[in-house]
């Protein structure tokens, strides 16, 4: 089956329902495999035991912001190709990445206390972060609550697409701005700043929250795809009996 | 492996992801089986999609 195939809502059910279960099994796979790694990582030298957060921070920090570039890419297929599984995938992945966001900011909140001595400081990380999350809702909103589904989708795509400014901002604001939250440690010039006994752990459970991700994107995409034939055969009987 | 004096932090850290993944694996899956059980239903009434009769005749 070639890719463009998987364009085609049904082809792509199939797709989906023949790839989720060994989808997911890698998923389960790859977190008990990372979190066996963290629990034998060890302590940093400054930080102590609480450098465990890190390996549920920083993956989730990475995925909220490449879900909203999977939903501005998805936002482009809306808009300039107005194809419908463009839409579904943007659809579908909003309450994923505000969701990773939402534990981002949590997991970031309950590191800080006892690193910074409080739980929250409105440096430029941490806003723009908060703002990602307030602009996840802001599509969440658009697309659940439009009385016409097009018109929805249409503004939740252009909020997708406006939003994806706030990407480099969260990138770069710790390096543009003198922030509390520490500047790159593993994507910087002359290489990662992170020992690898803890660096290892770290990408594991980056992967592992890589394919939770995937999986939990494609099962979404599933459901989306049969809520709306649910809606069009709902529109085809009201039709029928009218 | 120890914890240390900030346990409690960690712990609800790993606790709070548990629970955001759990629910969002449980909406997707009690999604899932809602909206296969609505098109069974509407399939029963007769109801079917214009491809699906394409197809069929």
């Amino acid at each position: 089956m070639a890719v463009i195939d998987l364009a085609n809502p049904t082809r792509f059910l199939n797709f989906a329902n023949r790839v989720l279960p060994w989808l997911a099994a890698a998923t389960v796979l790859a977190f008990a495999f990372g979190l066996a790694r963290v629990m034998y990582a060890p302590d940093d030298y400054q930080q102590g035991a609480t450098v465990k957060i890190m390996f549920i921070h920083v993956p989730t920090a990475w995925l909220s912001m490449m879900c909203w570039g999977v939903m501005s890419v998805a936002a482009l297929g809306t808009l300039v190709w107005r194809h419908p599984l463009a839409d579904v995938a943007g659809k579908a992945a909003a309450p994923i990445g505000a969701a990773f966001t939402f534990i981002c900011l949590v997991t970031g909140s309950l590191w800080g206390r006892p690193t910074w001595g409080t739980y929250w400081v409105w440096d430029a990380r941490l806003t723009s972060m908060l703002v990602l999350f307030l602009l996840y809702l802001g599509v969440l909103a658009l697309y659940w609550t439009a009385e016409d589904p097009g018109r929805g989708s249409r503004a939740a795509a252009i909020l997708s697409l406006v939003g994806a400014v706030n990407i480099p901002i969260i990138k770069f604001s710790v390096e543009y701005w003198n922030t509390l939250h520490q500047p790159a440690s593993l994507f910087r010039k002359g290489g990662s700043a992170i020992d690898l006994s803890i660096l290892y752990p770290l990408l594991i459970m980056a992967f592992a929250f890589t394919l939770l991700f995937f999986t939990l994107h494609l099962a979404t995409m599933r459901n989306e795809i049969l809520r709306r034939r649910v809606r069009s055969m709902r529109l085809m009987q009201a039709g029928a009996s009218a | 492996m120890t914890l240390g004096q900030h346990a409690d932090f960690i712990i609800a850290s790993y606790a709070v992801t548990v629970c955001v993944v759990a629910a969002l694996a449980a909406w997707v899956i009690l999604d899932h089986s809602a909206q296969r059980r609505i098109l069974g239903d509407l399939e029963e009434h007769g109801v079917t999609r214009r491809s699906q009769r394409k197809s069929e005749t």
